[in-house]
């Protein structure tokens, strides 16, 4: 059984754990984290802004791009200690929900976590890439809370019928 | 300082004057001819000039060529490499008489020094660990909430633009920033847009926040206190409208809650760094009262950071000259002998029929309007140096309105202005992957939102404090 894990900062923990907790006997695990490229973008071009500065300080969007791989490693690092079992990590750049969804290709289970605004509860607790993984993921999703699932009272009443 | 005044008006009529004779097509007015200033130098001019669609011309082509070459950086030459034998083309040449030469470096000599000064100090604050400490404070305050942290940021963002400059914020202080979101757990985006946007928009505040400040400040012939009073109303209405902007544009990204922060960091509090930057400041307002140049404050503090880096041996003299970016520098002084070319040999009547003049509020809207569209096509550095000579004729209301819409301008286009942009598309630099959709959509939102309020707030103040 192939599970891919997407860990976003954050709220990468629970997705380890549902593993463990859902997925004891998986026999291939991939740890897999995406790194948008577009935020050390906005550095470049800020940088680019600054006329005449080429030579006279440094880049930082470079900086940006390193400190992103040195967090993303970082991450994926913890991720493999708290799983506690052998997996694979694998590290991908672009746009996040379809690298998330070519990731998942031939695999049985994707777990990923929600990603969107956790404090209204509904539709808003899935994020753009959330949703558009969930939507589009070619094998079965397991999406779990980041923290501690909201119980059965928090659902809003029914709407009246017409 | 007030040289610019005087200064342009002469050289247009020694221009026409220049034209006139050398055609021999027209007889020159009596009255002109006396009001001629220049008696013995006209003469030396004319042996040294070019006609003046000539001068003009060549001018415009090193101009192109010099900032064309800032923008693509062939071979990676330093910007200065161009710009130096451009700028001592047209002094060669005559497109530009000595008289401006000697008018313009006497007029960026002490911006270039203050420029210098304050990118020391901004590099051993660093040093000194000022930016990490930024860095804890940000996520302490933010206790795990990114709309706390884009409050911080902003707070953060403005405070270091207005006293260390921009290139502070951009350089220095956005990998910092994305660390901190990084650790935190939250999403970058919206906090790194905030940095590149305020470094734009809160760098109106004091004449050291932004190279066009500085250039404006000596063409203004305002005080430091003075510019700084009739700004920070502008500067704040600026700042708050990106705020709103910016909190209703990221909401979906600001809704996600990061995991509650693990172990609290204690800050070594960088007490020298923020002592020293404390006194610099003091130290503007007492220069400017006094009727000294406050570059001398941040020749000061410079000094003072860079000799306790020196002597605890963690700068070299030659990292010392490198912080001041002599290239840079030097890149600056000769881009402003190439501008003050093409203004004096034409552009100066072309633009002039564009700029509004006085400072009504509609003045100062239109000008602020084509300051920010002549930024988003060129840059704001020579787009600044272009409009200044124009503006500094209507007075400081109006070299004001320049500011405002060369420093908030720019948040429209990704990379500063359409050239860059274009050319990073040539080459495909693009594929850092920037949504340039979503920076545009949010520039036309904040720009606008930003820029009338400042305009209508620096209305305000002209009239409360006057100009």
């Amino acid at each position: 059984m192939r599970v891919i894990v997407w860990l976003v900062e954050g709220t990468w923990p629970a997705c380890v754990d549902a593993v463990r907790a859902h997925a004891p006997h998986a026999t291939d695990v991939v740890l897999l984290h995406v790194t948008e490229p577009d935020v050390p973008g906005l550095a470049h071009g800020a940088f680019a802004g600054l006329l005449g500065r080429g030579h006279s300080e440094p880049d930082p969007g470079d900086r940006l791009e390193a400190l992103g791989t040195t967090s993303a490693a970082q991450l994926l690092a913890a991720a493999a200690e708290r799983l506690g079992r052998p997996g694979t990590r694998v590290e991908r750049a672009g746009r996040v929900e379809r690298e998330v969804v070519a990731a998942a290709e031939g695999a049985d289970l994707l777990v990923l976590a929600r990603d969107g605004d956790r404090t209204r509860l509904g539709p808003h607790s899935l994020g753009r890439a959330g949703r558009f993984v969930v939507d589009h993921a070619p094998c079965p999703v397991l999406l779990v809370w980041p923290d501690v699932a909201p119980d059965v009272t928090t659902i809003p009443p029914p709407p009246p019928r017409h | 300082m007030d040289g610019r005044h005087d200064h342009l008006p002469e050289g247009r009529t020694l221009n026409t004057l220049l034209v006139q004779g050398l055609s021999g097509a027209r007889n020159t007015p009596l009255d002109e001819t006396v009001s001629a200033p220049l008696g013995t130098p006209l003469a030396e001019t004319v042996s040294a000039s070019l006609n003046t669609p000539l001068a003009e011309a060549l001018s415009v082509v090193l101009l192109v060529a010099v900032l064309a070459c800032a923008v693509i950086r062939p071979f990676n030459w330093p910007e200065a490499v161009v710009a130096v034998p451009a700028a001592g083309l047209v002094v060669v040449t005559g497109a530009i008489s000595w008289d401006h030469v000697r008018a313009e470096a006497g007029h960026l000599g002490p911006v270039i020094g203050f420029l210098a000064a304050v990118l020391v100090l901004a590099r051993f604050c660093d040093d000194e660990g000022l930016f990490q400490a930024c860095g804890v404070w940000m996520a302490r305050w933010a206790a795990g909430r990114p709309g706390r942290l884009l409050t911080a940021v902003f707070a953060l963002a403005s405070a270091i633009t207005a006293v260390l400059s921009l290139d502070a914020t951009i350089v220095l202080l956005t990998p910092v920033v994305f660390a901190t979101a990084a650790r935190m757990g939250v999403r970058p985006k919206p906090h790194v847009y905030a940095c590149t946007h305020l470094s734009n928009t809160a760098s109106l505040l004091l004449p050291v926040s932004n190279l066009t400040n500085l250039l404006a400040f000596t063409a203004s012939g305002l005080s430091f206190t003075r510019f700084a009073a009739l700004m920070v109303l502008p500067w704040l209405a600026a700042i708050g409208a990106e705020y709103v902007v910016f909190r209703r544009f990221f909401a979906r990204d600001l809704g996600v809650a990061a995991p509650p922060p693990s172990a609290d960091e204690s800050p070594d509090v960088p007490l020298f760094a923020l002592v020293t930057v404390g006194c610099t400041l003091a130290g503007f307002v007492v220069a400017s009262a006094l009727g000294i140049d406050p570059a001398w404050s941040a020749a000061a503090g410079a000094l003072v950071l860079a000799t306790r880096a020196l002597v605890r041996r963690r700068a070299t003299p030659l990292t010392v000259v490198r912080a001041a970016a002599p290239s840079f520098l030097a890149f600056v002084l000769a881009l402003g002998i190439v501008v003050r070319a093409v203004v004096d040999n034409g552009l100066a009547d072309a633009l002039d029929a564009w700029l509004p003049n006085g400072s009504g509020l509609l003045a100062l809207l239109g000008i602020a309007a084509l300051a920010a569209v002549l930024a988003n096509l060129i840059n704001n550095l020579p787009a600044v140096l272009v409009l200044l000579p124009l503006a500094a004729v209507s007075g400081p209301g109006a070299v004001l309105a320049v500011l405002l819409g060369v420093n908030i301008g720019p948040n429209l286009t990704y990379a500063g202005s359409l050239a860059t942009l274009l050319w990073r598309r040539i080459v495909h630099q693009h594929e850092h992957g920037v949504d340039l959709k979503e920076f545009t959509r949010l520039g036309l939102i904040a720009v606008p939102a930003a820029l009338v309020p400042a305009v209508l707030a620096l209305w305000i103040s002209l009239h409360v404090i006057g100009g």
